[in-house]
């Protein structure tokens, strides 16, 4: 990123920041992920950016066995949003194993591995696997599916459930692998959850997963997507979002928080940090600029030189303090 | 103005921001022309744009995706697409003038396969579906192939490039539902009657899903191969969300749900589950209840065999060979009336 830097030098009052960002035992360049499920593999991005430049792709969610999906239409456009509902159509672990994982690494970018299942058995399935396989920096455990064994109750409405899950996939997943812990955000308390899940053995929280929502074309009068409700994805949940990562950080302040939600920019990203997200993935943008990590990358850097900030974690959960502590941070003129 | 991410490989699509020169309305439609040399130069037929709509800060986070008509050499090289207004997005894009900035990832998707040898083909277009086939009938006669074409709409107006087709084709068929402009009628009921008088060995086809799947039942009849672009509604347009799937046979014998904006838009007509799109078929690969091996059926006869092949890009497609198997239309000659 040659070219930000001399951008940022010329504009701020400071050094470019140092973004580098712990990830379990992993240092990531910077705190810039792609959010599970918009950005495959990373296959198709590497046609638009450098794949090893970014903090970390996060895979789509794997499931154990190969999955079709649901029936089109499967998107609807909503105002600063969109609904999805794909049903994690995916190959399954073998064909991920075999297949994407080795191509990410061999790109020299770090995987962190998205999982999703029908049951506690599946999630433990997938936990084994992906504990033999090399290379896997962090597992983001997708527990917004509806749980088969509990009357298609989602996981992560559940607190019980939740944490099932969360045990059975820590208890399978080596040491060292970091297992983060993806939010719902349409529960009561979401800290209850974050909770549950932090005592069965979660490193991490991502926050959040897309919300129910569903769309009618007032032309045929029938629901858009043929899967009648679809997940609500960006700028429209992102306030919902910094909410729910104020929220948990506000209740357990010592927790590291991937945020998502509706980050369009790099200003974005630095606002789900100061609510408390050490790391910031980048979901329903990448579908409106393929380049958006890179971009918001670059425009973090930017925002962060121009508040005079020379490290991450000084801006992280930042606005929970009532009066910046120690060096006061410049504000932007 | 930012240009190509350094990461583009030489057939890549590319992401360029590339300065519109010309929005000219063509009758029913919209065409958009834009400079970008990079997408020009590495486009073939059948290929496509996905655009970003309503500017920075949009509330519009979809990209619109379209067929490009026809790439130029001029300012470097420019991509032209043809559109209809149908919502906010494309309202949007009809609205821009030259020297605006557009957003644009480029050139998209699989191109139509062209045959080695000088074979018989006819282009069949429906609508501002018949966009991309012009581009395409360039280089089917730069291979000595002959082109006829068959276009139909609702009404003349919206029949694009009716006038281009008559004076670029060999012989150029227009239906219209309400008979303003050639024959009185939809494509399909013409297809037999052209085919036979053009002698076809290939058929290419864009436009709405049912067209594409009315043509393909007819070629299917008459043993003719039929390579399709489908439009199925997208979203990103570079393979990562996964809206646009449909249920195609692979050279497996296996139905999988497909991405139309990667492993399409352009497929084999034969191959589409035409009457399973917008389902899961029971027996596609990861479908409720799908095993491994139980599923691995037949591909579905095609014709005498000889010219169920899949048509690729380089592969040499049967030359020729006119079926005594196919229907005799009667001889009366459309090709060039009002």
């Amino acid at each position: 990123m040659g070219s930000s830097g001399m951008l940022v030098r010329r504009a701020g009052t400071a050094m470019a920041p140092d973004l580098r960002t712990r990830l379990g035992n992993t240092e990531l360049p910077n705190p810039i992920l792609t959010a599970s499920g918009c950005a495959g593999s990373g296959r198709e991005l590497a046609q638009f950016i450098d794949v090893s430049k970014i903090g970390a792709i996060v895979t789509k969610s794997v499931m154990l066995a190969p999955r079709a999906g649901r029936p089109t239409p499967r998107m609807a456009e909503t105002a600063s949003g969109m609904l999805n509902s794909i049903g994690l159509q995916g190959p399954g672990i073998d064909a991920f194993l075999q297949r994407d994982l080795p191509w990410l690494l061999s790109r020299g970018a770090r995987a962190v591995v998205s999982i999703a299942g029908s049951t506690v058995d599946e999630y433990s399935g997938l936990a084994s696997r992906l504990s033999d396989a090399p290379g896997v920096t962090a597992i983001e455990v997708n527990i917004s599916c509806p749980n088969v064994e509990h009357r298609g109750q989602v996981f992560a409405c559940d607190a019980a459930d939740a944490g099932a899950v969360i045990e059975a996939v820590r208890a399978r997943v080596r040491h060292d692998i970091p297992v983060f812990a993806k939010l719902s955000p349409d529960v009561t308390d979401i800290v209850a959850i974050a909770r549950a899940c932090l005592s069965a053995g979660a490193d991490g929280l991502s926050m959040i997963n897309t919300l129910l929502g569903m769309a009618i074309d007032t032309d045929t009068m029938r629901p858009v997507l043929a899967g009648l409700t679809g997940g609500l994805s960006g700028p429209a949940i992102r306030p919902i979002a910094v909410r729910c990562i104020w929220q948990v950080r506000q209740a357990l302040p010592d927790v590291p928080i991937i945020g998502m939600g509706g980050v369009m920019t790099g200003r974005d990203a630095l606002e789900l940090m100061l609510a408390g997200a050490s790391m910031v993935s980048v979901g329903t943008a990448i579908f409106h600029d393929p380049s958006a990590c890179a971009r918001i990358l670059r425009e973090l850097e930017d925002e962060l030189a121009r508040r005079g900030v020379e490290r991450l974690s000084e801006v992280v959960g930042l606005a929970h303090e009532t009066r910046v502590a120690g060096r006061s941070l410049g504000t932007v003129r | 103005m930012m240009t190509a991410s350094e990461h583009d490989t030489e057939s890549g699509p590319m992401q360029v921001r590339g300065t519109v020169l010309t929005v000219r309305q063509v009758d029913a439609y919209h065409a958009i022309t834009i400079v970008a040399p990079g997408i020009a130069a590495r486009f073939k037929p059948g290929q496509f744009v996905a655009v970003a709509v309503g500017g920075q800060d949009t509330s519009m986070l979809l990209r619109r995706a379209f067929s490009i008509h026809d790439v130029r050499p001029d300012h470097g090289g420019t991509v032209e697409f043809v559109f209809a207004v149908s919502g906010l997005g494309t309202r949007w894009l009809a609205e821009r003038r030259a020297r605006d900035v557009l957003d644009l990832t480029g050139p998209l998707g699989r191109p139509f396969p062209v045959p080695r040898d000088p074979v018989s083909c006819l282009l069949v277009g429906g609508g501002y579906g018949s966009a991309p086939l012009f581009a395409l009938a360039g280089r089917l006669r730069a291979r000595r192939c002959s082109v006829d074409f068959l276009l139909g709409a609702a009404s003349g107006d919206r029949v694009f490039g009716a006038l281009t087709a008559r004076r670029t084709g060999r012989s150029a068929t227009i239906t219209t539902v309400d008979g303003s402009l050639g024959v009185r009628g939809i494509v399909t009921d013409m297809l037999g009657q052209v085919i036979h008088e053009a002698r076809t060995d290939v058929i290419y086809a864009c436009g709405p899903m049912p067209m594409l799947r009315q043509v393909t039942a007819l070629a299917r009849r008459y043993d003719i191969p039929v390579q399709v672009a489908v439009e199925e509604s997208m979203a990103c347009g570079i393979g990562v969300c996964m809206t646009c799937v449909v249920p195609v046979i692979g050279s497996d014998g296996i139905t999988r749900m497909v991405r139309s904006c990667v492993d399409g838009p352009v497929f084999r007509g034969e191959w589409v589950r035409w009457d399973d799109v917008g389902t899961i078929p029971f027996d596609a690969f990861g479908a409720p209840g799908w095993e491994p091996r139980a599923a691995r059926g037949q591909r579905p006869a095609e014709g005498d065999g000889r010219r169920g092949r899949p048509v690729r890009a380089g592969q040499s497609l049967p030359k020729g060979q006119h079926g005594q198997q196919r229907h005799a239309g009667p001889a009366r000659r459309h090709g060039h009336g009002p």
